[in-house]
């Protein structure tokens, strides 16, 4: 269905009750069938359409709080103290706060998404036309938006298409944030509803985003061998002028790319990013270059490298202008979201801009036409590059011996790290001359400047971290498969069954931000071992840089060792942030294709097939965002569990299942209409693992599914054991509980574990046809 | 010198926060008296090392001379393991900071909920979190935090020690253990 302005003109029209003449009338808008697939049940659906499946959900994984602040500050009444779930003035309790909270993020995080789908859809549309179609990957593709054909009842054809889905999200977003205002919702699991709905509607406006950019950009369709770049600081040279862009949205910077192609600079300037925007700039341009995770934007500016400054927006950090000027560099803000306090250059002639910026009359601009930025920052570049001769503020080793003298170890660094590094202790060997413990600290510092102004004798101490890690730095040379988009109908129908049947393990996405505990190389060894291990391996955002940055004995990264198809033992970049559509996508497309479930405007099925039979899981493993958490509440919707790292224990409440209640476990076996119960699988919706081992642990048991065939289990049942044995020395507690038939058990280990089972009183169970729907069994019971 | 703050600066919570443990005593009063006592140990009690053996190797002398369950998180248990200790169980922080909070829970030995919960190990920032979490949801559960660091949320905390005070505090808890 597509919906559509009507137009109707009457020259002359004559009834018996008159006659008119030059008659124009709009209708707004009529339903026009062009996909014969019948709609479903839930097509648009309000706040309320899919409260049901969320309760469902809830009543499963109920939310487990712990409050980051026991205080509510949001109106004149307060602040309230909650504690002990005490109400405050308006009534609400610490539990409805908390989940008020989340729902705040969520809507952040939606809007962040939504608002950068409608800029760039706008820009698109008047640069391509409303008619231009949304090819996503050509015969590869048919089902070309599975998840806004799944929550609108939609199927998008062109640009103008997607403007009715923005549409209804922007509408979603405008109520769920009123939702949060004091004395509207009161009940935590009507809030979490909410929350869930915030997160469908994320995945709708960032499915938007992506699609209408590969279309339009001509990016990567749906292409397993998409071409491999240039990662990592390293790879930037240091003797031509560089352009660096920083942020979500990549329209400034191909406006940059398509000048410096036009006017013969391609190849004379280097373009580089951080962030999301570095996926979407190499997506169009496989010269351009990524230098890392957003972490790394201030140990990159500071190394005095970028010539120019480049701002769009999201995850930017707020300092960059201030950190560019400290290193003597211009920057362009280009978005309406991102002004930095500039002055408005838009309007000005590219020259005169260019000649302010050069001469420091005007330390940046705000240009809000992409193409006068692909101007402006290009000649500015070249002037820039041999006037500021790559000035930098990082000190030399000797200046941070001195500096370091000055510490006093009052452990005031220490205190503001996130990482709780041990800073005075680096410090104190820095002041004797060794800098080995500072260039340790390099591996797990997560780029948050937060230890400088903390220093009560305002030492730079991020500065002298990434100067003593400096060799890691400029070693920083990886390669990394350019973000291809959606994953092709082919490889859905290839891997289709053995997902459903447990015989590929599951489906792993590494996705998210890189406020990672210990390093970006934990996402790295885990990638690694679970493509080892033939799980699908997805990766997205500042995850699939971190997954880059590890090679091999043979020098090889993990794109460069394993396939970039969507099967058993590959390792699939889908892009930047709003490509994470295509992994929620990929599972729809498993009902869809492989499954011939009923798409249109059919939330529920589809979300009980996937929670009940596809073995997907998304790991955030350092989440720091709203957008991180909308998207995985995106995911928990689709029932496909998250799990974070522990500084993801922030987000307020995680969505636990409890193993031992044997309740809360049972599914319809759709044959037959009974109830039977089908084990803890997946155990939690959203869950903090402590550690990499545990995380590594966490994924292959929440890749078990209540259909799992026996010998699917089976294999899903080894890759637990052996993980657990591995990491934790011992074989999990739990194993009776996903063992049903002694044809679960992995053959190698049978004996060990039928003791086990005796030892627990385990009894055989049915494998049911697993649903929580009444409504899907096929047979009641008389 | 000690301070009663958040050993990470900014994580303040509310008005409610730890009283401070000043006398190791009052620690080893209140685990003598407890009647349904646990010990939470995250991964970081295997990387803290004393002049004698580690922090995970002092819970296993705790947890036998005052009988208390231990429940490793993370992949600690295989540190437990290793010294020849079982757990009474493993799960990660946030599963049994769930199981905790449910007043109905029956333990891991089906007998009961837990009156006193004592917690090291875990991420300062992670246990901070847990430990809001059954301040705010099971006022009848008392937390302890054995670390040397003051963690607001917990019902008694160390303030934020030294290495060697730390190590004093922890051995007098365990000479005091079972002398009421």
């Amino acid at each position: 269905m597509s919906r559509k302005d009507l137009t109707v003109k009457i020259g002359e029209l004559k009834t018996d009750i008159g006659s008119v003449k030059n008659l124009e009338f709009s209708i707004g808008k009529i339903v026009g069938e062009k996909w014969t697939e019948p709609m479903g049940p839930t097509p648009f659906p309000s706040l309320t359409g899919l409260r049901e499946w969320d309760m469902k959900l809830l009543q499963r994984y109920k939310p487990f709080y712990m409050p980051f602040c026991d205080l509510c500050c949001l109106c004149t009444f307060g602040k309230c103290d909650l504690t002990g779930n005490k109400r405050g003035a308006c009534g609400i309790n610490m539990q409805a706060q908390q989940s008020r909270m989340v729902l705040l993020a969520c809507c952040i995080g939606a809007a962040t998404h939504t608002g950068h789908a409608r800029h760039l859809l706008e820009h698109l549309v008047s640069k391509f036309g409303r008619s231009f179609p949304l090819d996503v990957g050509g015969l590869s593709i048919q089902v070309e938006a599975p998840t806004i054909r799944l929550v609108c009842g939609v199927k998008p054809q062109t640009l103008a298409d997607l403007e009715e889905v923005l549409d209804y999200a922007e509408k979603q977003i405008t109520h769920l944030l009123s939702v949060a205002h004091t004395g509207q919702e009161g009940n935590n699991l009507d809030f979490e509803s909410k929350v869930l709905h915030a997160g469908m509607i994320d995945h709708v406006g960032m499915e938007v985003a992506d699609i209408a950019q590969i279309a339009a950009y001509d990016f990567p369709k749906a292409d397993p061998d998409s071409p491999l770049v240039d990662l990592g600081f390293g790879t930037i040279p240091a003797d031509k002028p560089v352009i660096l862009v920083i942020g979500h949205n990549v329209v400034p910077s191909i406006g940059i790319i398509d000048y410096m192609k036009q006017y013969g600079y391609d190849g004379k300037v280097e373009i580089c990013g951080l962030c999301c925007t570095a996926h979407d700039l190499t997506r169009y341009y496989n010269r351009g270059k990524i230098v890392g995770p957003i972490s790394w934007q201030l140990r990159f500016i500071r190394s005095g490298i970028p010539d120019v400054v480049v701002l769009d927006e999201q995850c930017v950090r707020a300092d960059a202008f201030n950190e560019a000027q400290n290193i003597k560099t211009p920057v362009i803000a280009t978005s309406e979201k991102n002004c930095m306090g500039l002055p408005n250059r838009t309007n000005d002639p590219a020259d005169a801009t260019v000649e302010e910026l050069v001469t420091g009359k005007i330390p940046g601009a705000l240009i809000l036409d992409p193409d006068k930025v692909g101007e402006v920052t290009t000649k500015l570049a070249l002037k820039v590059a041999p006037l500021r001769k790559k000035f930098k503020v990082l000190p030399n080793t000797s200046e941070i011996i001195e500096k370091a003298k000055e510490c006093t170890q009052c452990n005031s660094c220490r205190r503001a790290c996130p990482q709780d590094s041990r800073i005075p202790k680096a410090m104190k060997e820095a002041a004797e001359g060794n800098l080995e413990k500072l260039a340790d600290l390099y591996d797990s510092c997560v780029g948050c400047g937060r230890c400088e102004p903390a220093c009560p004798v305002g030492l730079k101490i991020h500065s002298y971290i990434v100067k003593a890690g400096e060799k890691k730095l400029t070693e920083e040379t990886y390669k990394i498969r350019v973000g291809r988009g959606a994953i092709q109908d082919i490889e859905i129908r290839n891997v289709g069954s053995p997902i459903v049947l447990g015989e590929i393990p599951g489906v792993v996405g590494f996705v998210g931000c890189a406020n990672y505990p210990k390093g970006g190389i934990d996402v790295a060894d885990m990638c690694r071992e679970f493509a080892k291990r033939r799980y699908i391996v997805v990766t997205s955002g500042c995850a699939a840089m971190s997954a880059a940055m590890y090679k091999d004995e043979d020098g090889k990264t993990p794109y460069e060792a394993y396939t970039g198809e969507f099967a058993a033992g590959g390792i699939v970049n889908v892009g930047s942030c709003v490509a994470n559509a295509h992994i929620a996508g990929a599972a729809i497309k498993i009902a869809n294709i492989f499954a011939k479930r009923p798409l249109r405007g059919n939330y529920e099925e589809i979300a009980d097939y996937i929670l009940n039979r596809v073995g997907a899981v998304g790991v955030a493993w350092g989440a720091y965002s709203q957008k991180a958490a909308a998207i995985a509440a995106g995911f928990w919707r689709l029932g496909i569990p998250v799990i974070v790292g522990p500084h993801g224990t922030k987000y307020r409440r995680m969505l636990l299942g409890r193993a031992d209640h044997q309740e809360d476990w049972c599914v319809y076996d759709a044959r037959t209409g009974e109830e039977a119960y089908a084990g803890p699988a997946p155990e939690h919706l959203f869950c903090a693992a402590e550690t990499k081992e545990e995380a590594m642990v966490m994924i292959a048991k929440l890749c078990m599914r209540p259909n799992d065939t026996s010998k699917g289990r089976a294999i899903k049942l080894t890759h637990y054991l052996d993980l657990h044995r591995r990491l934790y020395g011992t074989m999990p507690e739990d194993i009776h509980l996903f063992v049903r038939t002694i044809s679960d058990i992995p053959i190698t280990m049978k004996d060990e574990i039928i003791k086990i089972l005796e030892d627990k009183n385990w009894n055989e169970t049915v494998i049911p046809d697993p649903t929580l729907l009444p409504r899907m069994v096929r047979k009641r019971k008389e | 010198m000690a301070t009663a703050e958040p050993w990470q600066t900014a994580e303040v919570p509310g008005p409610k926060k730890a009283l401070v443990v000043t006398k190791p005593e009052v620690v080893a009063a209140m685990i003598n008296r407890a009647k349904r006592p646990i010990l939470i140990v995250g991964h970081k009690a295997a990387e803290t090392t004393f002049e004698e053996g580690k922090l995970v190797d002092y819970t296993i002398e705790l947890a036998k001379k005052a009988k208390i369950p231990i429940v490793a998180t993370a992949h600690t248990v295989k540190e437990f393991l290793k010294r020849e200790y079982k757990p009474a169980s493993w799960m990660p922080a946030v599963d049994i900071g769930n199981r905790l909070s449910d007043p109905t829970w029956c333990g891991l030995d089906g007998k009961g909920q837990y009156d006193l919960a004592l917690v090291t190990g875990l991420p300062y920032y992670m246990e901070w979190t847990i430990l809001s979490g059954l301040k705010n949801s099971i006022p009848s559960l008392k937390t302890i935090t054995l670390d040397n660091v003051y963690q607001p949320n917990a019902s008694w905390s160390f303030p934020n020690i030294s290495r060697k005070d730390w190590t004093r505090d922890l051995k007098i808890i365990l000479e005091k253990i079972g002398t009421e």
